[in-house]
């Protein structure tokens, strides 16, 4: 979550409350909504990219290796990249 | 040299407008309205006006276009009226939160139901609280002045917000008076070329509007309410430096005979005209009687109100709204609370008046001041009265 202490006041906040850093939403940490992980089974997986093309937080990266692997800062858990493969190479699990 | 011609005072908005050189005016027609925005539809197509006349789908759609096109950098002209202004709450509280210029001339026109095209100001009292500037012309002189004022507040690189101009529906919108139209010269040493503070530029990509987080929402909306309440000194430059240049002077609250009143009427709009006649009349016939035409209602002028209202005995405030089930009419409700327990503060009195086209003639104006003065001796039951209501 956005640090509280870091954010502006009434006398220092962006004119009209303008965000003035294009794509500064990277910054916004998002995966620690998550209720549930996707698990990838590497035996199964064609490498077809289906994830990434999915994927509604492009959460999802390309490794050296070709597999397609969720990065956890930003991975909801909204559970579209299993529903969409392919191959039912992905587990949805539930974080502890 | 300024002419002086005699004029239907929407027509005669439409050329102040066209003086001012607006660049896009998003504007969809309603009574009594109309020939403002016809006006100008036909002052764009035949030439004289380089602009962008936007005909929208709904007033929704319209204060949507007027916030792409101030976000954008252009200067931003709109009119609506009553039911079609209720159609815009939903936008009409964005520009003002986010610092965006956008002139309206609204012609004000009671609500639904029971269906009424004519005056009073209940379509302006549901969005009071917007955030916008907002004054009351009193006739069609000053709602030409006023208009040219509202670009060169709005668009004040300090206050950079959104301003309402009140004519009220056909008591002015239709009536032809005699009005001065300025020279183009005078109004462009007014009112320079729009510069905004941010504009929206794909070289510079900002996110203008985007979701205020608890932790945020609080301080955006204090920085705007206090940006609005520091518009108050650019609004009383503006108005010096209209003096100025064109002669007419203008307050946030004007007098009229307040000189030892001991009742004072207050009044928003046109009526005025009919109070000061009234006024006259009872000064005549020796009763200690001034009016106070408020022409400044967002901010509201606390400091000016309070210095010049102190001295009177009793407040007679006029509402033409009626808000059913509060405690009183929105005016009323600001002017006592304004003196809520200020030592030697006048009584304050409320009256509903001229709702849905209702005349308000002298006669009334006198009933009002004289029951005002029957009710500093003897407190009445409500907190409120209703003007020429028929008890049967």
């Amino acid at each position: 979550m956005a640090n509280v202490d870091a954010i502006v006041g009434w006398k220092t906040i962006t004119f009209g409350c303008d965000i003035l850093e294009p794509g500064n939403s990277v910054k916004f940490r998002t995966g620690d909504w998550r209720s549930q992980r996707p698990v990838l089974d590497k035996d199964k997986c064609i490498k077809c990219g289906m994830c990434w093309v999915y994927c509604p937080d492009m959460a999802y990266v390309q490794t050296e290796e070709g597999y397609f692997e969720a990065n956890m800062e930003y991975c909801k858990g909204c559970g579209i990249c299993a529903h969409e493969c392919p191959k039912d190479a992905i587990t949805m699990v539930p974080e502890e | 040299m300024a002419k002086r011609v005699g004029i239907e005072v929407s027509i005669a908005v439409s050329e102040a407008v066209k003086l001012a050189r607006a660049e896009v005016i998003p504007a969809y027609p309603i009574t009594p309205q109309t020939h403002i925005v016809e006006h100008l539809s036909e002052i764009i197509a035949n030439g004289d006006l380089d602009a962008e006349f936007i005909p929208v789908e709904s007033e929704h759609a319209a204060m949507s276009c007027c916030c792409g096109s101030a976000a954008a950098g252009a200067r931003t002209f709109t009119s609506s009226s009553s039911q079609g202004l209720s159609l815009m709450s939903e936008i009409l509280y964005i520009p003002s939160t986010m610092r965006l210029p956008i002139v309206m001339v609204l012609a004000n026109r009671a609500l639904s139901a029971p269906i009424s095209i004519w005056n009073d100001h209940q379509d302006v009292m549901v969005q009071r609280d917007i955030g916008w500037i907002q004054t009351f012309a009193e006739n069609g002189q000053e709602a030409v002045d006023l208009t040219l004022h509202a670009f060169r507040v709005a668009e004040d690189r300090r206050v950079s917000l959104p301003m309402i101009v009140n004519i009220d529906g056909f008591t002015l919108s239709h009536m032809i008076e005699p009005i001065e139209l300025p020279d183009q010269e005078e109004v462009d040493k007014y009112l320079p070329p729009f510069k905004p503070r941010r504009r929206l530029d794909p070289r510079k990509p900002i996110t203008m509007g985007p979701v205020g987080i608890p932790e945020v929402y609080t301080e955006a909306k204090v920085a705007h309410d206090q940006a609005l309440k520091a518009s108050r000194k650019i609004i009383l430059k503006a108005w010096q430096e209209f003096a100025d240049i064109f002669g007419r002077q203008y307050n946030p609250v004007e007098e009229y005979r307040t000189e030892d009143a001991e009742i004072m009427l207050v009044t928003m709009g046109s009526i005025s005209e009919t109070a000061m006649t009234a006024v006259d009349k009872m000064r005549d016939e020796g009763k200690k009687v001034g009016l106070l035409k408020l022409r400044l209602w967002r901010p509201f002028p606390s400091l000016e109100f309070r210095r010049i209202a102190k001295s009177a005995k009793v407040l007679g405030v006029i509402d033409r709204c009626l808000p059913p089930g509060a405690v009183c009419g929105p005016v009323g409700e600001e002017i006592r609370s304004l003196f809520y327990k200020v030592p030697g503060a006048p009584k304050v009195f409320n009256f509903i008046a001229g709702l849905g086209g209702r005349d308000v003639t002298v006669e009334r104006f006198e009933e009002m001041a004289d029951k005002a003065a029957a009710y500093a001796k003897k407190r009445p039951k409500e907190l409120y009265e209703v003007i020429g209501v028929r008890e049967k």
